[in-house]
């Protein structure tokens, strides 16, 4: 049962992929140089900084201290998918207005856990996203403005959400 | 910064798991859970297990249930799953609060309640939440299973009665019907807790009726807080107790200093954290009535 390599088959963005891995691979080395998806950036590796957090079956994880294999059979979401049609999602237009980055490190992890944060509570306070956002590291220490992104673009999502609804 | 190589296998049933690690114990195997302490060590290369044997495909391995009056928890239930299980905030209210201190949302996603025992560092809340409740801790191994007390599978920092090829299969946390209150500092909010207090208290009219109080950041392992919880039972439930109760649990405590607290600092804040719980516990127990 002991293998050198493991086949995996998961689904990153929509796209379904098999593929052989090391069983050391870590989930962020595959998605950056076995899939070609860089936008999910290494910080700490060791699961502190967070800026390597993408999403698993829709819950943020760190993907540096998960194994590719753990993600066997599982739907990956990455900053690569949030934009769609063309268009940002509303979390990446409000960042940009906003300037909630500055160097961009933190950005891709900030995106994700944001996309979970409003994924619980879509009508969070400032205070609710500064609390949850403290599982991301900015070293730019662009917090304000992140956290007033967050609370922007969920605006926009209830809009959007209700709007969807009335049409329905 | 990259874990060194090793063979994998994910089995599909406990039997499998076990034999796996009886068969490569030359390669000195360890068991991956959810993999947030062991990763962590794997890419520091400050841990080399030869093979992992990965629970996730484990049948029964992960889930709460209630049975009478024990909570209990399967060893592969994520940390994020105890934070939103309304069992979990019913039967052992403790459990839950101890797990919303831990770490950050990312990383309870992925960790589990069992890993989290099984890797056993010292200054972690579940080893003290399962002492105080006196949970007790199921193992399956190539002799089959064997239930081990909380009191007795803490051996050290890092280190459990878990033989190299047992596999820590479920949690057995007995309901207590009174208060609770889990207390720590920390530096920074979900880093490790410097010190950390769990208590548990039952009242009995105006008086303690019963207590439990378990302290990390103190020793080698979590330890219970006996000569407090002496303090506490059968006297009046009211500040002055709970400040002598404190005394007592801190007086013994030989903490060692390191660059995060010295020993003085380490006693002195068990002494607050212990005053903090008891009174919150308390009075959640006195709202409970």
């Amino acid at each position: 049962m002991a293998l050198d390599t493991c086949t995996i088959s998961l689904t990153v963005n929509g796209q379904p992929h098999v593929a052989e891995v090391e069983p050391r691979r870590l989930l962020v080395d595959f998605l950056r140089e076995d899939l070609g998806l860089p936008g999910t950036h290494i910080g700490c590796e060791h699961g502190v900084c967070g800026t390597c957090t993408v999403l698993l079956n829709g819950a943020s994880i760190r993907s540096c201290i998960t194994f590719a294999v753990q993600a066997d059979g599982a739907e990956i979401s990455t900053v690569e998918g949030l934009a769609s049609d063309g268009g940002w999602h509303p979390l990446q237009d409000e960042f940009s207005a906003k300037q909630g980055l500055q160097c961009g490190y933190c950005t891709p992890g900030m995106l994700m856990r944001a996309c979970e944060i409003l994924a619980d509570n879509p009508d969070p306070t400032p205070e609710q996203v500064r609390s949850a956002i403290a599982s991301n590291l900015c070293r730019c220490t662009g917090y304000q403005f992140i956290t007033e992104a967050v609370v922007a673009a969920a605006a926009r999502m209830r809009a959007t959400a209700a709007a969807k609804e009335a049409a329905s | 910064m990259k874990p060194p190589p090793f063979s994998y296998a994910a089995p599909t049933t406990l039997d499998e798991a076990v034999g796996l690690l009886t068969e490569h114990a030359e390669a000195e195997p360890r068991v991956l859970a959810g993999g947030q302490s062991l990763i962590p060590l794997m890419n520091f290369r400050l841990a080399k297990p030869g093979f992992l044997v990965d629970l996730r495909n484990v049948a029964g391995l992960s889930g709460i249930r209630r049975d009478g009056d024990i909570l209990v928890i399967g060893a592969m239930t994520r940390m994020s799953e105890l934070e939103r299980s309304p069992e979990v905030a019913v039967a052992v209210p403790l459990l839950a609060e101890a797990v919303g201190l831990i770490a950050h949302t990312p990383v309870r996603n992925s960790g589990t309640i069992g890993g989290s025992l099984a890797h056993a560092d010292p200054a972690a809340e579940l080893p003290a939440v399962a002492l105080a409740c006196d949970a007790e801790l199921l193992a399956a191994g190539p002799a089959g299973a064997r239930r081990i007390p909380a009191a007795q599978f803490l051996r050290g920092p890092f280190s459990t009665a878990l033989a190299p090829d047992e596999i820590l299969t479920e949690i057995r946390l007995p309901v207590w019907h009174g208060g609770h209150a889990f207390a720590e500092f920390s530096r920074i909010h979900a880093n490790f807790a410097v010190v950390g207090v769990a208590a548990l208290v039952e009242l009995d009219g105006d008086r303690i009726g019963r207590a439990a109080l378990a302290v990390t950041g103190v020793a080698p392992t979590a330890i219970r807080a006996t000569a407090a919880e002496r303090a506490l039972v059968g006297a009046a439930a009211h500040a002055t107790t709970v400040a002598e109760a404190a005394r007592a649990g801190a007086d013994g405590l030989a903490p060692v200093g390191d660059l995060h607290a010295s020993a003085e600092t380490r006693i002195s804040l068990a002494r607050t954290y212990l005053r903090r719980a008891l009174d919150l516990a308390i009075s959640r127990a006195r709202n409970e009535r």
